[in-house]
This record gives structure tokens, C-alpha cells and sequence, in this order.
């Protein structure tokens, strides 16, 4: 492992919770409605973090607690019933209903896992009701994810068939090339975690070989493991290096040759690279400072710095599990401050005192920052964009070099005015 | 329980941080988990912030119920004022930390600062954001006037005569992500400063506490959003006497109105009288030829209170448009726009279920929307025309340009504003007139790329949903040809005319005559 300084720290966090990911979730998931049993707050957070406006009717909504829900569990079970019932009478092309749990459900022990055992004995063949919590008081953003993906597990039948088993969400046409890549490696048997349809839930065991399409599913992983499924330690598959040894690790776990995969790889890796020149130009030798949010600051640190030659200031991570990211700090140059967790007055001192040339945060500290001259990236866009894959490597430093060379653009002088 | 799938109004602790936000030198200590912090983007975002909002989140997590989450409250507490330095603090909690109930407020207190602390408690449960905005700033304005209400004499609006200056007043209720305020209170501090008024604090928007104390200079309020400020002008009626205006200053006539009132507290002569018919160019505007075609235009209101009753006598009186349909996602306001509502002989719809919302609209058959972003959405989908007039907006309804709702420019961005998607419509009457030339290329649309449907997905839409149409009445071959010919935003109203006039007579099928005869018996 490489001379990498870990820090901890502890105070107010600027992020979001975990029920930010329904919004990419539900759009994976055309089948699947996310109910989430939480406060006015909830539903506010997802409508405002998604900009939601554009969609007739969404796939997500909250069973807002009133009053007279807190005063009486047994009433509120009741009244979550009903409105199951309303929801499912409404869109009845629903076939998995997901009970997300929130900060003021989890406070008053509402218990989402009876609620879902009942309606699944009443709703039998014809909507399956998983429960999770995307809490911001257990989860921070993308671990909303986590939590969904964790809950479907149960529900996935057993099976010995070997296969390779991509785990996490992608966009369908990053997921479409991986999986020729894959084809043409020989391997033939992949599936999705998420799928496309919810209840297309890839069949799993002691053949199948967990390949991380994202670096945020710690208990997916866990429970995965339980099923005697294989992980394969890999970095994850952003930017041309990480993407090169995922493809090399998942070959490895099906005995293919690395000849063979660089055979393969070696002409998408050639256009990538001519891809990432005019990328590099910009970003080269410039300072990046990273906020904790979407748990891939990890991985971009690695991509930006080894690829695109950027200076790593400080990488913030809200949540740090070694195990799962042994080879990617593997591959961190020595001396790289990784701070997990967040006092976000503390870190912003230091974002001024470092006077970074390019910061990554959340929407509610990017115009701040903007204003003070510091240029930013707003991490969201990371989890929205399809960045995976070496075909993508050009587009994931295009989203850092474009607020660079916008600020250039507007700072420079070109045009003689009379 | 209330299944949600989108809200007009955020929670009551949004309000409270819109006020912190509008202010200066205040603090806000909010005792909320990390998921509570997406608010900050309201500000940073749609309102294009350089700043953000000055509040500090306890962020307590799952392993701190555990322990003593008091402690990690006054830590917070203690880390904000002496980072922050505030005059005044604001302390409440968001909806989970209301369930534990380590009553913040009181915590901050004990605490031993010398500054003026505000507890807030906004009841996450029951109540919503405007309410928590208004909630905020009363407790706000009580808290830092309290102790000159016994002291001082009822406030008389003739004081400034007395004291041998022009007549001052407040201008209360102005709050970032209010509609347009930036611009509203430009507007109305300028008109106040033709007529001879001046300004002494406008608040909350850019006001600090010690202006909070200095409201009790001023003659009179003018009570600008009645959701953030009625409650405030209440509380300085009652305990100071100040009288304060009920006018809002929308639209021409309430502009008048609006003046006329403010004179008449004041008892100050009113000079110009004539000549504020011509401060604006709406009047003419809409009194020119070319308007005649707004005549009678069908328009759907919906809104907070504040802007949808200003726009239901705007489109009524000023504009020659029908009212069919009014309504208020404020509870609060619901009083006053079923009144305006019953005036205009609809019913209000009160509701904060945006899909009720786009039924209302759709059975009404307007020409035009007048609503929030969401009927923006809604008018989109069903190809009707729209403008904006309310909350909740998005990052394009905060434009760059000055362009107030309030006095006399307000008036003429109002005209501008719904007259223009209208001419939309007229253009894209003058496509269907000329989709038969051979000119017309298929899929034309207007430059503003509206969306209205398709004149056979129009008449075919209800068949694929229902296979029986309306009771069992079929549009024979001439029918739909000739209901083509209908101009497509009428075309809605046509159609279920049509099928109304059938089911009335009986008739089975509805062929190009028929469609006449509804025309006339409806007309």
C-alpha cells in the first residue's frame, strides 16, 4: 500500500442523504415506484436534488407523516396501508414497490420490514414490496444504493451457473459496451445488479464472480459474499488505468490471458488516450481539492493525478472502507491526504488556504466558491454522467477541464473593444 | 399520511431559512441531519447565490441517539457564534430532530450569549413553509421589539407631521425565493418616492436586526406578501399601533388602489391622481386594436394567494380575459381566494396535490395558464400556453433583467409575459390555417418549440385509453375532419362541447353538422 495519510474528522457535513439515489435507482428500475415513509423535508430534498418538475407522474413519492401518525404507531402501519393501496390502484404496472425508510421513520422505529412482509402476503404475484433505509442519519447519498441493492439480495434464487456478475449502477450504454468488451473477451455469461427490470433479478452463488462497477456498496458486498458469491479486488473502472485493471482483474477470475485482454482493449485504450490529450492540456499541474460526497472521490483523485497529471490537495471521502478500496489507494501517489468525514467550516478554511484551482462539491457550495474565484465541479453530475469505461475516460476529464477552460475563456482578453 | 410525489412548499424550518437568508448579521443553528443541508442548493442554485445560506446543520447521525445529542447541539451552538459572530441567533429544529426533542432553543439560552436568541419552534408535522417563513420572522421582529412595547406610544401614521418630515414607512414581507421580490421592492420604494414617502427599513430581504429594532420609526407598514408579513404587521399593530396596507400592489388598479391607501393612512395629499392611469403602458397596451383578440381569452390561475389573486382581477378587469379556474396551494390564504373566487362565479381549488391541479386545468379548457413552475409542466404536457406568476420557480423565474410584478413596470412585464405566449398561440393558429400549402413542412413549429399536440393524436388520444369512447358516441369521418379545422387550442373545448351536446340529444354519432349544431347551442 503506498504512503497514503489517512485523517478523520468529525462536525457539521454538508451532503446529502441516501435518498438522493432513488433518483438514479428509479430510473434504472422502469418497473420499480420508491415509497419513501418520511416528512414534507424528504419529499423536498428528492423533488429539489432531481429538479423532478419535468416528469408527468413520478416513480417516487413520500407517505408524508402527519401528526396523527406519530402519535400511534398502529395507526400509522394502518395508514401506510392505505396509502400502499391508493399508490398501487393508481400504477398498477408496478411490480416492485420499494419501502424506503427515513430519518424521522427510523427515530420512531416504524417498522417497514412487517409493513413489507404483510403486503407482500396481500399483493402475492403481483407487486413485491422491498424495504430499505436511505436515512440520512445511517446513509449519506450514493449508500442509498447500497441499502436498495442489499435488499433485493434475498430475493435473488440460487443458482451455480458460472457467471460474471457486473454490481452497481450504470448508464445502459456504458453497461451495453462493457458487456461487449466482456463478450469478446470470451466471457459470455454476464449479468446486471441492478437490472434493467426489477424482476429480472440475476440468479446468484458459489459461480458467480462480483465484478464493482462503483466503489459505495460496502453491504451489498457483505451480503453478496454471504451468498458465496466471488468478489474480485479490482480498482473501479474510471479513467483509462482503472478501467484497464478491472478488465484485466475480471479476466484474471476467468482464467483469460492478459495477452488476450490487451488484444482487445489495446485499440480503445490508443483513442482514449488521443481523447484525454486536449483534456490533460488544461488540467495538467493544476491543484484539485476534492469534498466528501458520492464516496468516488477515491477513484477521480486517482484518475485525475495519474491520468491528467492533476495535484491532489486533500481527497474527502464521507465514508472509508480499506478493504473495498485497497487497490485503488494502491494506486494514489505517496503522500496523498485522504480525510474521511467532514466539518465542512474546517475543510472550506482549508480549501481557502490552499487556494486549489479546482474544487469538487455539492450544488449548495459550489456558487459560494464561485464567487470567491475558486472554480468548482458539482459532484452530482458524477453519479447522472455515464463516466465508466476507457471509452468514457475523455468525457469523466471533460467534466473537470470544462469550469478550467470556461474560466479561462471568460477571464481572457481577445477581443478589442472600442 | 399524505402520499406526496411533489410539493409545492417545503417544510416550515425552508421558511425560517429563507429569512435567515434574506437578512444580515443572523445566524441560524438548525438541528437537522446531513440530508437537511440540500436545502442550502435552494439558495445557491435557483437563486444564483454567491454565498451561502448562513446556517449551521447539528448533522447528528444514528450513533449519536445514543448519546447525548444535547451536547453535540450546544457544541454547534458554540462553534457558530464564535465562527459567525451573529447580532441575533436563530435556533429550531427540522422534522426528526422535533421527534427527540432536545429543544435547541433552549439549550442556546442557557448558554449565557449576550445577543437576542430566537427560538423557533415550526412544527414539521402540521405546518409548511410559508407558514415557517412567517412563523420566523414574527418571532424574529417580537424578539428584538419586545422590550419597547410598554415604553412606547401608539404609533400614529400623522406622526411624521408633528415632527416636520416626510412620512416614513416599512416594507415588509420580501424574502429570497419569494416571486420577483428583488425587483418588487425597487419598484414600490421608487413610487413611494414620487409620492413624497420615504423608505425607513425594508425587511427581512437585506435587513439586519438593528433595523429590526428601528421598525418603530416608521409611520405605517406596508405589508407586501401577506404569507411572510401579515403576521409581523399584526403583532406591530397591536403593540405599537402601526396601521398597515392591505393593498397589494399588483396590476394597475391595485397599484392605484395601493397608493390611494397608503395616502389616506398617512393623510397625506394626493397630487398626481391623473396622472398614475398613464404611468404605465398596460392600459393602453391592452386598449389597443391589436389586443382585441385577448377578448374573453380563457385563462387558469393557480398560486399562492398573494400573486393568484392579483392575477385573477389583472386578467378579469385589466386584460378583458375570462377567469375559468382559480385556485391556492396556501391553506393560509384559502379564505381570500375562495372570495375572489365566488366573485368571479368558479369554484377555488385548494390543494396542494399538483395532479388535481393539472385535472382542474385540463376539464377547464383554458387558452392560457397562469401558474407555478409545476403548471408550466402541466400547460406543456397539455399544449396550452403559460407564464409563470408564483411560487415555487425554478433558476429561470430569478431572470438577470429588471423585471418586478409590483407598480407600474410590473404591469408592463405582466402584459409582456402572458400576452407574448398567447401571440404563440395565434402563430400557431396561422400554422394550422396554412398546414394544407404546399410550403408547410410537417412538424413545424413555433420558435419557442411549443409543444401542442398533434391534431390526430389529439382526436385519437381518448380511443387508445378508453376503448369505448364517451358513451358510446363515435366521431364519424366528417366530424373529424371538420374538428381538425378547429384551431388547436380551442380544440379541447370543442371536442367535449361536442360530446356534451350529443349525450344531451341522444345523438349516436357525431358528424361535421352536428359540430355546428353544438357550436350554436353552446354559443
Amino acid at each position: 500500500m503506498s504512503k497514503v495519510e489517512f485523517n478523520k474528522e468529525t462536525g457539521p457535513r454538508e451532503v446529502f442523504c441516501g435518498l438522493t439515489s432513488i433518483v438514479w435507482l428509479h430510473r434504472r428500475m422502469p418497473d420499480a415506484f420508491f415509497l419513501v415513509v418520511g416528512s414534507r423535508t424528504c419529499a423536498h430534498l428528492i423533488q429539489s436534488a432531481a429538479g423532478v418538475m419535468i416528469f408527468a407522474e413520478p416513480r417516487f413519492g413520500t407517505a408524508i407523516l402527519e401528526e396523527k401518525d406519530l402519535a400511534g404507531l398502529a395507526d400509522a402501519h394502518e395508514e401506510l396501508d392505505r396509502v400502499v393501496n391508493d399508490l398501487i390502484a393508481r400504477r398498477p404496472e408496478i411490480k416492485t414497490l420499494f419501502l424506503v425508510g427515513s430519518c424521522p421513520s427510523e427515530v420512531i422505529k416504524l417498522d417497514l420490514a412487517t409493513v413489507a412482509e404483510k403486503l407482500n402476503k396481500r399483493f402475492l404475484g403481483q407487486v413485491r414490496f422491498v424495504n430499505y433505509s436511505g436515512s440520512g442519519i445511517e446513509t449519506t447519498f450514493t449508500q442509498g444504493e447500497d441499502g436498495a441493492l442489499k435488499a433485493l439480495i434475498p430475493l435473488m434464487e440460487s443458482s451455480n451457473e458460472e457467471k460474471l456478475l457486473l454490481v452497481g449502477t450504470l448508464a445502459n450504454n456504458v453497461e451495453d459496451r462493457f458487456k461487449k468488451i466482456f463478450r469478446n473477451l470470451g466471457i459470455s455469461n454476464i449479468e446486471s445488479f441492478p437490472p434493467r427490470q426489477s424482476t429480472e433479478l440475476p440468479k446468484i452463488g458459489k459461480n458467480t464472480k462480483v465484478l464493482l462497477t462503483q466503489p459505495y456498496l460496502s453491504d451489498t458486498v457483505r451480503d453478496l459474499k454471504h451468498r458465496g458469491c466471488e468478489i474480485i479486488s479490482a480498482p473501479f473502472p474510471l479513467g483509462i488505468e482503472g478501467s484497464t485493471k478491472w478488465f484485466l482483474a475480471a479476466a484474471k477470475a476467468f482464467k483469460i490471458s492478459e495477452l488476450k485482454v490487451h488484444e482487445i482493449i489495446s485499440p480503445l485504450i490508443n483513442r482514449a488516450k488521443l481523447a484525454l490529450e486536449s483534456h490533460k492540456e488544461i488540467l495538467k499541474g493544476k491543484r484539485l481539492f476534492l469534498l466528501p460526497e458520492s464516496q468516488l472521490e477515491i477513484s477521480l483523485a486517482r484518475f485525475l493525478h495519474n491520468e491528467c497529471e492533476m495535484d491532489l490537495i486533500e481527497v474527502g471521502t464521507p465514508y472509508l472502507n480499506k478493504d473495498l478500496m485497497k487497490e485503488e489507494i494502491n494506486l494514489l501517489p505517496d503522500n496523498t491526504k485522504i480525510v474521511e468525514g467532514q466539518h465542512v467550516e474546517k475543510q472550506l478554511d482549508r480549501v481557502r488556504e490552499s487556494n486549489p484551482d479546482l474544487v469538487v462539491c455539492g450544488m449548495g457550495l459550489a456558487n459560494p466558491l464561485e464567487a470567491e474565484g475558486i472554480s468548482t465541479k458539482w459532484s452530482i453530475e458524477m453519479v447522472f454522467s455515464p463516466i465508466h469505461g476507457i471509452d468514457q475516460a475523455a468525457d469523466l476529464a471533460g467534466l473537470f477541464s470544462k469550469p478550467l477552460r470556461r474560466n479561462q475563456i471568460l477571464t481572457s482578453k481577445t477581443l478589442v473593444t472600442h | 399520511m399524505e402520499l406526496t410525489l411533489w410539493t409545492y412548499e417545503g417544510p416550515p424550518h425552508v421558511g425560517a431559512m429563507r429569512i435567515a437568508s434574506s437578512m444580515k448579521d443572523i445566524h441560524y443553528v438548525l438541528h437537522a441531519p446531513q440530508g437537511d443541508t440540500y436545502a442550502d442548493l435552494l439558495f445557491t442554485m435557483i437563486e444564483r447565490r454567491g454565498q451561502r445560506p448562513p446556517v449551521t446543520y447539528t448533522t447528528f447521525q444514528a450513533r449519536d441517539l445514543g448519546g447525548d445529542t444535547a451536547e453535540l447541539v450546544k457544541k454547534n451552538i458554540k462553534e457558530a457564534v464564535e465562527r459567525f459572530k451573529p447580532k441575533t441567533l436563530l435556533v429550531g429544529e427540522s422534522c426528526t430532530a422535533e421527534l427527540i426533542q432536545d429543544q435547541p432553543g433552549a439549550l442556546a439560552k442557557g448558554m449565557g450569549f449576550d445577543m437576542p436568541i430566537v427560538n423557533l419552534e415550526l412544527p414539521a408535522y402540521s405546518k409548511k413553509e410559508n407558514w415557517g417563513a412567517s412563523e420566523t420572522f414574527y418571532q424574529l421582529t417580537r424578539t428584538l421589539l419586545k422590550e419597547k412595547v410598554s415604553s412606547s406610544e401608539k404609533i400614529s401614521p400623522l406622526r411624521w407631521k408633528k415632527l416636520g418630515r416626510r412620512p416614513k414607512v416599512n416594507i415588509l414581507g420580501p424574502s429570497l425565493l419569494g416571486f420577483r421580490c428583488r425587483d418588487d421592492v425597487i419598484e414600490i420604494q421608487r413610487i413611494l418616492s414620487e409620492q413624497g414617502i420615504d423608505t425607513n427599513v425594508v425587511a427581512p430581504l437585506g435587513a439586519s436586526p438593528d433595523d429590526i429594532e428601528r421598525l418603530i420609526d416608521a409611520e405605517i407598514n406596508i405589508c407586501l406578501y401577506k404569507e411572510i408579513a401579515e403576521a409581523s404587521c399584526e403583532w406591530l399593530k397591536r403593540n405599537f399601533g402601526m396601521e398597515y396596507t392591505n393593498t397589494i400592489p399588483i396590476g394597475i388598479k391595485n397599484t392605484i388602489e395601493f397608493i390611494n391607501e397608503v395616502h389616506n393612512k398617512l393623510d397625506l395629499p394626493l397630487t398626481n391622481k391623473e396622472e398614475l392611469e398613464h404611468k404605465s403602458k398596460l392600459p393602453w397596451y391592452s386598449k389597443s386594436v391589436d389586443s382585441n383578440y385577448l377578448t374573453g381569452k380563457r385563462v387558469f390561475i393557480f398560486g399562492d394567494g398573494t400573486h393568484a389573486i392579483a392575477a385573477a382581477k389583472i386578467a378579469k378587469e385589466e386584460l378583458g380575459f375570462e377567469v375559468v379556474g382559480l385556485g391556492t396551494y396556501s391553506r393560509e390564504m384559502a379564505r381570500q381566494v375562495r372570495a375572489t373566487a365566488k366573485e368571479l362565479n368558479v369554484e377555488a381549488l385548494i390543494t396542494n396535490n399538483y395532479l388535481e391541479v393539472e385535472d382542474a386545468m385540463k376539464k377547464a379548457a383554458p387558452e392560457l395558464v397562469l401558474g407555478t413552475q409545476m403548471e408550466r409542466h402541466s400547460a406543456k404536457r397539455l399544449g396550452i400556453p403559460c407564464s409563470v406568476i408564483s411560487t415555487p420557480m425554478h433558476v429561470q423565474d430569478v431572470p438577470a433583467r429588471y423585471s418586478p410584478q409590483m407598480g407600474w413596470e410590473g404591469a408592463n412585464v405582466i402584459f409582456d409575459d402572458w400576452v407574448h405566449p398567447l401571440m404563440m398561440g395565434l402563430e400557431e393558429h396561422l400554422i394550422d390555417m396554412f398546414k394544407h400549402d404546399f410550403e408547410f413542412v410537417d412538424g413545424h413549429q413555433s420558435h419557442l418549440g411549443h409543444t401542442a399536440t398533434k391534431t390526430k393524436d389529439f382526436i385519437n388520444s381518448d380511443d387508445k385509453k378508453n376503448n369505448n369512447p364517451k358513451e358510446g358516441i363515435i366521431w364519424t369521418e366528417s366530424g373529424r375532419a371538420e374538428l381538425t379545422k378547429v384551431p388547436f387550442f380551442v380544440r379541447g373545448k370543442v371536442k367535449t362541447n361536442t360530446e356534451k351536446y350529443a349525450i344531451l340529444r341522444g345523438i349516436l354519432e357525431i358528424s361535421d353538422e352536428t359540430l355546428y349544431d353544438a357550436k350554436a347551442y353552446f354559443s
